[in-house]
């Protein structure tokens, strides 16, 4: 297969997926395999892709003129890379999951639950490799749109309050800003590549340079900067595999990640330190991640603490971003890996205690861990992943920012990622306490059932491994902003 | 035969109309419309592809040359009105049959073809001529014939909403007739092209001025330019489904054409833009349509009635690209002219769907519809994403138009009004979505089974040509640019 052929294929296989889903949605355990085999197959191609990437290739594809000088079409570089396969590879970890879940709890409409998730991983590999901002921004709403009927999925009047807040503000910013920005892109610079080095150097000068810039990451409400993170706590009424793939990776993800591509590939990061205005954006983040953090600290209802902090993780990302040096760079994409493996990990479990225990209160979770040892090992894993303690993946992407924040002096940054530390520590550890080492009340239940612990267990290795073994994400992130191609 | 298409364009519907009264029969003249509806889209669409390869036509009406006889002129600028009309007047047609036998007596069924051709020559009349005065006269012919049909149908409430059109339709086609008569004192003739020649040497006259008002007055009423819209809503809501999925994707467009004609052919870029002050009237006007006419829309109980009411905001777009001034904003508008015909027609399709099983489009009938009625709801999805203006649908590109046509020169509080007041359309739509897919149908109504294919694939093949041209938009795109070129001529 060519680079081009192969990049549509993987882009088809989930829509194929999604397609076959449907067809054999009479015979769940059939539909279920297309589902694990479209995952499969994804990660499989995904992977091909990879060595070409690495190699210093950007394989591309150019589908259509959608109109003059604007084309839709696929250019892979090594931060798409990263997404494309984080979000693949976890696609199947949590299909595994999700059979486990959905039986688990006896949930209606399972089919469209697998249709609109194959599309919202689709629309996930596809906003990864858009070759430029119209396909990119296409891609990010029809994400939006396939993830609003899992939001809703239970169809009570919760949810779909829940799922207005989600389709308003995601819609809100995306229409009124983010196409704004896109547009003002366009009549500055006459383009909307992805290039290295930005398109927008000699178009935009001064303070207007600050304003597009912040015109994009208010626009990019997948990103969750405050005050647009309302969202994601709403988001928070969908069934546990979807706030763990969706909202913990694919979703928040893609919003992060493409503030790190609007950084690099728009702006370019000479651009932004020779401007005026745009280190705002790191006070801005940086007072997301803590006042996030405190309001974490408050939540009962642990999967509403675990969008909090999802939050505030997510700030960190656009911090490090803000920070506009290469080490600094390298260390929001390597968080985005760390995130995606540590907060999974944590939803998962959550969604394992509902299960199993059908609690969903951090208060009510006083000895869960002697039950489920597996399940709240795996937490305890995730949440120091959070922390950012040694041995698991948090550890080093924090190392990352720290480093790009000391590069460039930014006291503040570092300052928040210190207080915030502390402040994670602060409403992690006491649920791990709780579940060791207080008495359990009530009856005893025991784990949960077994495609979802190992789906815990198999996240929370890899939070481990990356850790130990680093190299790829790291490669990855380093050609982003060192080696091949900028 | 092919040096005739001009005249075949118009004549052929006009024939075939008194044709449906002596069938009589319903299936039969519903046979012979579809046919000429189709036959109407194979000339323009060749008048269409001759356009572009030769330049403008000129067609002798009777063999007397102009500016005696009448002419007829095709160009950039009504070609893509041709295709238009003849495209959605074929697959309304088409979808008419089931809808007609639900919604309109049988002793009267064959008179609605009659009434729908007459409409449909005089739509086309409009686009075609290159004379004011016959321009008068189709502009009468396809209102009158719209009066009927809109009180065709069994709803009695139609008849106060015909008459109430009839009124207002009626003040503004006079005051049409009006403008042309002073611009005939004036100048001595009808021809548009004679007209544009002779005018400038009387432009400083009064009398030249209020024909302009008049015109552009009678006009408005007739595109349902807000404040004169108000005709509008019940006319859609309470006609017939196919009647408001014809007249909704066709005849503002038409008329938003004709104003176009008058303004920069007729008159002239400089004599409107640069002496009058209609850009800004236009501008006013315009942004006060797209705000209020959507958030009257959020309040609608009958979606009918709120996509009504959003046809008024959506002309508000139409008429703001006018307003800029611009090559670009005219072509804006016009891509706009085309898509929201492609937009509202799927989406009074599919209500029209939903109505000949449910016999109702108030909101509170429809709750659950989305599961009884998958295909439909889906049709109707696609359709409001496109008038929201989501990616990958012709929505879209005519926002992005729109907004790149006014940053280009510098409106920036414009760009983000276009924008903003999208997210009022995502409230409204969205209204309709949730009624369909989240509420419950009450206990005791009866179930209902999906829409006929006879309705189904009309319905869907407009909501397919709104993702086709949101893709790939280089076809719309050349057209609106082209009919921009052709109107604004050398004009930036």
């Amino acid at each position: 297969m060519t680079t081009p052929e192969l990049l549509n294929a993987a882009l088809a296989t989930p829509l194929a997926g999604a397609v076959l889903i449907a067809l054999t949605g009479r015979w769940p355990n059939l539909r279920e395999a297309v589902t694990l085999v479209a995952a499969a197959v994804l990660l499989v191609l995904v992977a091909q892709v990879l060595p070409v990437v690495l190699a210093g290739g950007r394989p591309e594809v150019t589908w259509v003129r959608m109109l003059p000088g604007i084309t839709l079409g696929l250019r892979v570089e090594p931060l798409g890379m990263l997404f494309s396969g984080v979000a693949s590879l976890l696609w199947i970890v949590n299909s595994i999951y999700s059979i486990g879940y959905m039986r688990g709890n006896a949930e209606q409409h399972q089919t469209r639950f697998y249709v609109c998730f194959a599309i919202a991983i689709f629309s996930s590999v596809g906003l990864a490799w858009s070759a430029n901002l119209a396909t990119l921004f296409i891609f990010y709403e029809v994400l939006t749109l396939s993830t609003y009927p899992l939001v809703t999925h239970k169809g009570d009047a919760e949810a779909l309050r829940g799922g207005r807040t989600y389709l308003g503000i995601l819609m809100g910013t995306s229409i009124g800003l983010f196409l704004l920005a896109i547009l003002w892109t366009w009549q500055a610079a006459g383009t909307l590549d992805f290039r290295p080095g930005g398109i927008l150097t000699g178009h935009v000068q001064g303070m207007a340079v600050g304003a597009l810039l912040m015109l994009y990451m208010y626009g990019i409400g997948k990103a969750a900067l405050m005050p647009m993170h309302r969202w994601l706590p709403a988001a928070m009424v969908a069934p546990t595999p979807v706030s763990a793939l969706l909202h913990a990776v694919a979703v928040v993800k893609a919003g992060v990640f493409t503030v790190v591509k609007v950084i690099v590939y728009v702006f370019g990061l000479d651009l932004l330190r020779s401007a005026p205005s745009a280190d705002v954006l790191v006070y801005v983040a940086g007072i997301t991640i803590v006042f996030a953090s405190f309001v974490a600290l408050r939540q009962d209802n642990l999967k509403r603490r675990l969008a909090y902090s999802t939050v505030s993780q997510l700030s960190y990302v656009v911090m490090s971003a803000a920070l506009f040096t290469p080490a600094a760079i390298a260390g929001a994409a390597l968080h985005i890996v760390a995130h995606a493996f540590g907060k999974i990990t944590l939803f998962f479990a959550a969604g394992s205690v509902y299960t199993a225990a059908h609690k969903s209160n951090v208060s009510e979770l006083d000895g869960v861990g002697r039950n489920m040892p597996w399940t709240m090992g795996a937490f305890a894993i995730g949440s120091l992943s959070m922390i950012g303690v040694p041995l698991t993946a948090g550890f080093v992407s924090k190392w990352y920012i720290l480093s790009g924040a000391l590069d460039v002096h930014q006291l503040f940054a570092i300052g928040v990622v210190f207080l915030s530390t502390v402040l994670n520590a602060g409403y992690f550890l006491p649920i791990v306490y709780r579940a060791f080492f207080r008495p359990a009340d009530g009856a005893g239940h025991g784990e949960a059932p077994l495609p979802i612990v190992l789906a815990v267990c198999a996240t929370a290795l890899l939070t481990v491994l990356m850790f130990f073994a680093p190299g790829l994400p790291l490669a990855l992130a380093q050609a982003l902003v060192g080696g091949g191609g900028s | 035969m092919t040096e005739h298409l001009p005249a075949l364009q118009v004549v052929v519907p006009l024939i075939a109309a008194p044709l449906t009264v002596l069938l009589r029969r319903p299936l039969a003249a519903w046979a012979l419309s579809v046919a000429v509806c189709a036959f109407s889209l194979y000339t323009a669409i060749r008048l269409a592809l001759q356009v572009l390869a030769q330049g403008p036509l000129s067609y002798d009406m009777g063999g007397w040359a102009p500016p005696w006889g009448i002419e007829y002129r095709i160009d950039m600028a009504n070609a893509a009105v041709l295709v238009l009309v003849s495209l959605i007047g074929t697959v309304v047609a088409v979808y008419a049959r089931r809808s007609v036998n639900a919604e309109i007596g049988h002793d009267r069924r064959h008179l609605f073809y009659t009434a729908y051709l007459l409409c449909f020559t005089g739509l086309l009349g409009m686009a075609a001529t290159g004379d004011a005065f016959n321009l008068f006269v189709f502009l009468e012919i396809s209102s009158l014939s719209t009066y009927a049909l809109i009180s065709i149908g069994y709803d009695r409430r139609a008849l106060t909403a015909s008459y109430q059109y009839l009124i207002m339709g009626t003040v503004g086609a006079t005051f049409l007739l009006i403008g042309i008569g002073f611009l005939y004192v004036m100048t001595g003739t009808l021809n548009m092209q004679d007209l544009a020649q002779r005018l400038p040497a009387v432009m400083d006259t009064r009398t030249v001025k209020v024909a302009f008002a008049f015109i552009v007055v009678g006009l408005s009423l007739k595109l349902a330019l807000f404040p004169l819209h108000l005709w509008l809503p019940n006319a859609y809501a309470f006609a017939p489904s196919s009647v408001s999925a014809f007249v909704a994707a066709t005849s503002t467009k038409v008329a938003i054409y004709v104003l176009l004609r008058f303004l920069l052919t007729i008159f002239g870029f400089q004599f409107s833009f640069e002496h009058m002050p209609i850009g800004n009237i236009l501008l006013v006007l315009s942004v006060a349509a797209m705000l209020s006419a959507s958030v009257v829309a959020i309040f609608q109980q009958n979606v009918k009635r709120l996509l009504a009411y959003s046809s008024v905001a959506q002309v508000g777009y139409i008429t703001l690209g006018i307003s800029l001034g611009t090559s670009a904003g005219v072509a804006a508008g016009y891509l706009h002219l085309l898509n929201h015909a492609l937009i509202k027609g799927a989406l009074f399709l599919a209500v029209g769907c939903l109505f000949y099983r449910i016999n109702s489009a108030r909101l509170s009938d429809l709750r659950g519809a989305g599961r009884s009625m998958p295909w439909t709801a889906a049709a109707f999805v696609i359709g409001g994403l496109s008038l929201i203006g989501m990616p990958l649908t012709s929505g879209f590109i005519s926002k992005w138009k729109l907004v790149e046509a006014a940053l280009a020169i510098g409106w920036w509080p414009i760009a983000v009004l276009i924008l903003a007041t999208s997210l009022l359309a995502v409230i409204y739509v969205w209204r309709v979505v949730e009624t369909l897919y989240f509420q419950s149908a009450e206990e005791g109504t009866a179930a209902v089974s999906e829409a006929p294919l006879g309705l189904l694939i009309p319905a869907w093949g407009l909501a397919l040509a709104n993702i086709y041209f949101g893709v790939d938009a280089t076809v719309t795109w050349g057209l609106a640019h082209g009919a921009a070129r052709a109107l604004m001529g050398g004009v930036p």
